[in-house]
């Protein structure tokens, strides 16, 4: 059961992403993204992350990607226009591509500690409190850090608005 | 195999109580801004207009759908099945009652029980704005454009005053599910005032549930804030280009996000299911009292009649309420129909102050609107947010 699940989701996740690339038109690209966004968190949601996964649905779907949508079409983002490729490139693009993203997975996958077996549902540190004893205990500093990167952002988009202003 | 019995039913009694409730409520929506226009409102179809919900639904499933030429296609169609999902599946985690047993099986008065509840009405609500914004992107016209932006900013902007407001009473009942919420809000400071959110110690939460209450009107698009269907600028906003069913289910969506935002802020701020006093000094005799008054008024207006037909109907009326009260006196169904009934008043409550703002406020101007989001409703719930953490930090051990 959990494993055609995880299949399922696993199909939206990637034919989503895929969908990501292939789409002409900006908001198509945008909402096939939520979609990837949507099956990351009933996967993480299978795993027993349940808060992970309400976070993914209430920051990444509900904000960020809202604001995305919003932008594009704030600004009456059209087709993207496709330069026509060389013919030779349109048919060792992809082989290639494949090519060179397999390299990397197993470069990446020999440098990495061998992991176990995946168990569905049984992390049992994903509900709010213990998320939130971690973050103010052994993840203090890269949780300040970060809340400072962010502090810089919001000041840094702020500066650059106003020179435009004046 | 007997849980997926069971949730089948209660998936089944829900759909057909919210269903109805959304159809009623926009029949009560309508009488109740007559009366205070001093009008009569619809009472054609079927005694006072009883069965206009009805009429109105034929109408519009009879009706032609028609699909302009200029749209794009998959997303016009796909807007409104989105905010009528997305409005729809929150009610999945409310709990409308406390565990229950009913002919020896024993389950609780929700669909489910999530121990993420609240983040997940969040979540969810934070999604329907996708079926407001690509419904006035898709339409390929200025007007819905503009209103699919306007909702877009609106409900981004509200989100946030909302969202601050809602952690307060959660850092004060220290879970995240809404069963166990309620199941702290039913106790009784000095033995009769009932600790719910808004009287909770160590720090009462009142500026929350108005700041959460005003952020729930922007949300739901509602008057005064209902500047994305703002007809005296933009035609009818971002649903201009729909009609027949799918012009209902951006209605239908509408009416879902209220029932919802009441719901939580129920839960959250009116203490659920628990009765305002308790048992002992007789709250479980209020819904019969209520029942047997309006029973008392439909006889006594049926021996005045208003109008002829009113001889009829009122005393059909008078009786069902009599069958009623004596309903809620039985003792096996108490613990059944009681909390549901408190659940269904304070509910009801809260939307009919959403029916009473439509009918007694004007329209915000859009800078305004944003001005009160960031300038005063964020800071206010921000403070209060501060005030209730450094409170619960004082008082636990």
């Amino acid at each position: 059961m959990d494993t055609i699940l995880f299949l399922i989701l696993a199909v939206i996740a990637v034919g989503c992403g895929i969908n990501v690339i292939f789409q002409k038109h900006p908001i198509s690209s945008a909402l096939s993204l939520v979609g990837v966004m949507g099956a990351l968190a009933a996967m993480y949601l299978q795993l027993g992350g349940e808060f992970i996964a309400a976070a993914q649905i209430i920051v990444y779907a509900g904000a960020v990607m809202v604001l995305f949508v919003f932008v594009i079409m704030l600004l009456n983002a059209g087709k993207e226009r496709r330069t026509s490729p060389r013919i030779w490139a349109r048919w060792a693009g992809p082989p290639l591509l494949f090519l060179f993203v397999g390299a990397v997975a197993y470069v990446l996958e020999s440098f990495l500690p061998p992991s176990g077996d995946v168990r569905f549902g049984g992390f049992d540190g994903g509900s709010a409190q213990a998320i939130g004893v971690r973050l103010f205990t052994q993840y203090l500093l890269p949780f300040e850090v970060t809340s400072i990167l962010i502090l810089i952002a919001i000041v840094g988009a702020i500066v650059l608005a106003r020179k435009e202003i004046d | 195999m007997n849980y997926l019995i069971l949730s089948l039913i209660k998936t089944a009694i829900v759909v057909v109580i919210l269903m109805h409730t959304l159809a009623y409520l926009q029949w009560i929506e309508r009488k109740v801004i007559a009366h205070v226009q001093l009008r009569v409102g619809p009472r054609r179809v079927g005694p006072h207009g009883l069965l206009q919900p009805l009429a109105d639904v034929i109408k519009l499933i009879t009706k032609e759908g028609m699909i302009p030429s200029h749209v794009n296609l998959v997303f016009y169609l796909l807007a409104p099945f989105i905010a009528v999902t997305f409005a729809l599946i929150t009610i999945s985690v409310i709990p409308f009652g406390p565990v229950i047993n009913v002919a020896g099986v024993r389950t609780g008065m929700e669909l489910t029980d999530l121990n993420i509840g609240v983040l997940f009405v969040l979540a969810i609500s934070g999604l329907g704005v996708y079926g407001v914004a690509l419904a006035g992107w898709s339409s390929n016209n200025k007007y819905s454009l503009m209103g699919g932006l306007r909702s877009s900013a609106q409900m981004i902007s509200y989100e946030l005053p909302m969202a601050l407001a809602i952690a307060a009473p959660l850092l004060i009942f220290n879970t995240l599910s809404f069963r166990e919420i309620v199941v702290k809000q039913g106790f009784y400071y000095f033995g009769f005032w009932p600790n719910w959110g808004i009287f909770h110690s160590p720090f009462p939460q009142i500026v929350a549930f108005v700041v959460f209450m005003i952020a729930g009107f922007a949300e739901t698009n509602r008057v005064p804030f209902d500047l994305p269907e703002a007809e005296n600028e933009l035609v009818a906003g971002f649903h201009t280009e729909y009609s027949s069913m799918k012009f209902a289910a951006f209605f239908m969506a509408e009416y879902a996000n209220m029932v919802t935002v009441s719901c939580v802020a129920t839960l959250l701020f009116l203490g659920g299911w628990q009765p305002p006093w308790p048992a002992q000094y007789g709250s479980i005799y209020v819904p019969t009292i209520v029942f047997l008054a309006s029973a008392a008024l439909c006889f006594y207006h049926a021996i005045n009649p208003a109008r002829p037909f009113d001889r009829i109907t009122l005393p059909v009326f008078g009786v069902l309420f009599l069958i009623i009260a004596g309903v809620f006196l039985i003792p096996a169904a108490q613990p059944i129909l009681l909390p549901l009934f408190w659940f269904g008043a304070k509910t009801g409550a809260i939307l009919f102050v959403f029916i009473w703002v439509r009918a007694t406020l004007p329209r915000f101007r859009y800078d305004q609107l944003m001005r009160f989001a960031w300038l005063f409703l964020f800071p206010l719930a921000l403070l209060n947010l501060f005030v209730t953490s450094l409170a619960v930090a004082l008082t636990t051990k």
